[in-house]
């Protein structure tokens, strides 16, 4: 029996887009192998998520109840259920919380792990996992020998597909542990905004935009189509913007379905951090800028007005 | 104390890279230093200038990366160790973290640190693997640090904001850009780098682990949509043809 677990990721006490995502992708794994799909979910009333990701193929909803996120205990508790449940294949969230437990995960299930997988693919009764390397400049495909498999999925990757599983309840209560690292303090006051590693659609800024007082104009565009605002090292480096916003090879790497890329050039460092969008906007006064040629649709103008018009096209069709 | 700082080398991101069928064809390839590890080397160095004792980086792969080694040196490090694999299954990170582990268990190190990630995998595994095979702490993502005796204080980043989290050595950290800026070498220590001797350590010296992931193939990357500059009269012009396409053409707004 070839069974997969999937392990989901809350904020603010709602259920990420990731967990449906690998849900989806989970029961299209399991569908090939013949096996089930358990998703697991920690935190607390987290059982009221079960049918939304019933929804989208798991057949049961394990939960664990537990307070914050800390990488060692929730390496715990994942572990836990995964000796318990024994499945083949585990597909965690490649996010900041999945980067920071999913290692100690593989380590203690003895398990082989990809991470950054954008592709899930069933060949000879193994997954093949497809992932960019090399900034995206090639892919690569792997299989993981050991008897269990983990993988992290990058966001955005995975098609959320309606498919009916049971969603049955389960509660379990595998031992946590404790931790070496205290949290002293948090400081989460961009929590509500939309996430960048994990937005449908970005705004991002660069150079072009000139100053730090000029986000406004990015910002009411990404507002009015729920996108994470992003910016180039260019920009992040100016100290017009802090790091956390910073899409590239020293910043976040994203995959949006849609990123907007205003006043970027497009320096190497860029494409190599949001080169896998699906579709890439580019708005840019030189026309000769790198950027456009990866640009599905680009526009030779200046961005302070074309922004703000594209901003009030947007507010007439999306009201 | 003691550090140990883990020194990936990696393709140039200008570098082109040409696809074989199971590994990339390294003819012509400039490697580097991974950025994420510049600021590993330095915050080991940094420690050292404090606390006392010796930063030993460490690079896993075949002879050259010898080359990264002697900047690690150049920059500072007092011992070099490769950990020499020729045959490596790529990105194989627990086979990866197993000999780092054991390397760093045999010299007792209070310290590991390296990148938040390397720029050919993007993986994020490595160092907190190591952390785990060890039984000991670790701190991804580090935007400060401080050690003084055995208690550690960390500011790390975290999605939506940063933490500071408190625990005690021996430690792991992975190395977010913002923890410092990385010196850079000068070129006494560049002359004097490279008459310092590299140790070697074999798997078998390390436990002789096994890999878990078997190579596939790799391939080029999957053909761009193609694009079109847009011709527009005016701003508002260029705002409607954009609304169009990414609506009923892309179909993602």
């Amino acid at each position: 029996m070839s069974n997969v677990l999937i392990v989901g990721e809350l904020k603010n006490g709602e259920l990420k887009k990731i967990s449906k995502e690998i849900t989806s992708a989970g029961r299209k794994i399991a569908d090939a192998l013949g096996g089930k799909v358990t998703a697991l979910l920690i935190g607390s009333g987290v059982e009221k998520f079960a049918g939304d990701l019933g929804a989208v193929g798991a057949d049961s909803v394990v939960t664990v109840n537990a307070g914050d996120f800390n990488a060692e205990t929730w390496a715990n508790l994942v572990a836990g259920v995964i000796k318990d449940k024994n499945p083949s294949v585990v597909l965690l969230p490649h996010t900041s919380q999945g980067k920071d437990y999913s290692p100690r995960v593989a380590v203690k299930a003895g398990a082989g792990i990809i991470a950054d997988v954008v592709g899930l693919s069933v060949d000879g009764g193994k997954v093949v996992a497809k992932k960019p390397i090399y900034s995206g400049k090639a892919y690569g495909n792997f299989k993981v020998t050991s008897p269990v498999a983990i993988f992290t999925v990058r966001p955005n990757s995975q098609e959320v597909v309606q498919k009916a599983g049971a969603g049955a309840v389960e509660a379990a209560s595998p031992a946590a542990g404790d931790a070496k690292v205290k949290i002293v303090s948090s400081d989460l006051s961009g929590g509500n905004k939309v996430q960048l590693a994990e937005a449908s659609i970005i705004v991002s800024g660069g150079r072009g935009i000139k100053g730090p007082e000029n986000w406004p104009v990015l910002q009411a565009l990404a507002d009015i189509l729920g996108a994470a605002l992003g910016a180039s090292r260019a920009a992040v480096d100016a100290g017009w913007i802090p790091h956390s916003h910073q899409v590239g090879q020293t910043g976040k790497t994203v995959s949006p379905n849609c990123y907007i890329a205003c006043g970027i050039s497009g320096a190497i460092q860029h494409l190599a951090g949001m080169g896998s969008s699906k579709y890439i906007v580019a708005i840019n006064k030189d026309g000769d800028a790198p950027i456009f040629k990866v640009a599905t649709y680009g526009v030779v103008g200046d961005l302070f007005e074309v922004v703000p018009a594209l901003t009030d096209e947007f507010k007439k069709v999306l009201g | 104390m003691k550090i140990i700082v883990l020194v990936k080398q990696v393709p140039d991101t200008e570098t082109n890279i040409k696809v074989g069928d199971k590994s990339i064809n390294e003819a012509g390839i400039k490697w580097i230093i991974s950025p994420y590890d510049e600021f590993a080397i330095e915050e080991g160095l940094r420690l050292r200038e404090k606390n006392g004792g010796e930063v030993i980086a460490v690079s896993l792969g075949p002879d050259r990366v010898q080359e990264s080694l002697r900047q690690a040196y150049a920059m500072g490090a007092d011992r070099a160790v490769q950990i020499k694999v020729d045959n490596y299954v790529p990105f194989d990170t627990t086979l990866t973290s197993e000999l780092i582990a054991n390397f760093a268990k045999s010299e007792n190190a209070d310290v590991i640190i390296g990148g938040r990630q390397s720029i050919d995998s993007d993986s994020s595994q490595v160092v907190v693997q190591v952390a785990e095979a060890l039984g000991i702490a670790h701190i991804a993502f580090a935007v400060s640090l401080e050690i003084s005796g055995t208690a550690v204080k960390s500011t790390k980043e975290v999605e939506g904001g940063t933490q500071v989290v408190e625990t005690s050595l021996p430690v792991a950290i992975t190395a977010q850009k913002g923890l410092n800026e990385p010196r850079y070498p000068n070129l006494k220590g560049l002359m004097a780098a490279k008459k310092k001797p590299i140790e070697t350590k074999t798997p078998a010296d390390l436990g002789n682990p096994t890999s878990k992931i078997e190579v596939v193939g790799l391939e080029p990357p999957p053909p761009r949509i193609p694009g079109r500059k847009l011709e527009a009269a005016d701003a508002k012009g260029f705002a409607e043809q954009l609304v169009k396409a990414l609506r009923e053409e892309a179909k993602v707004i």
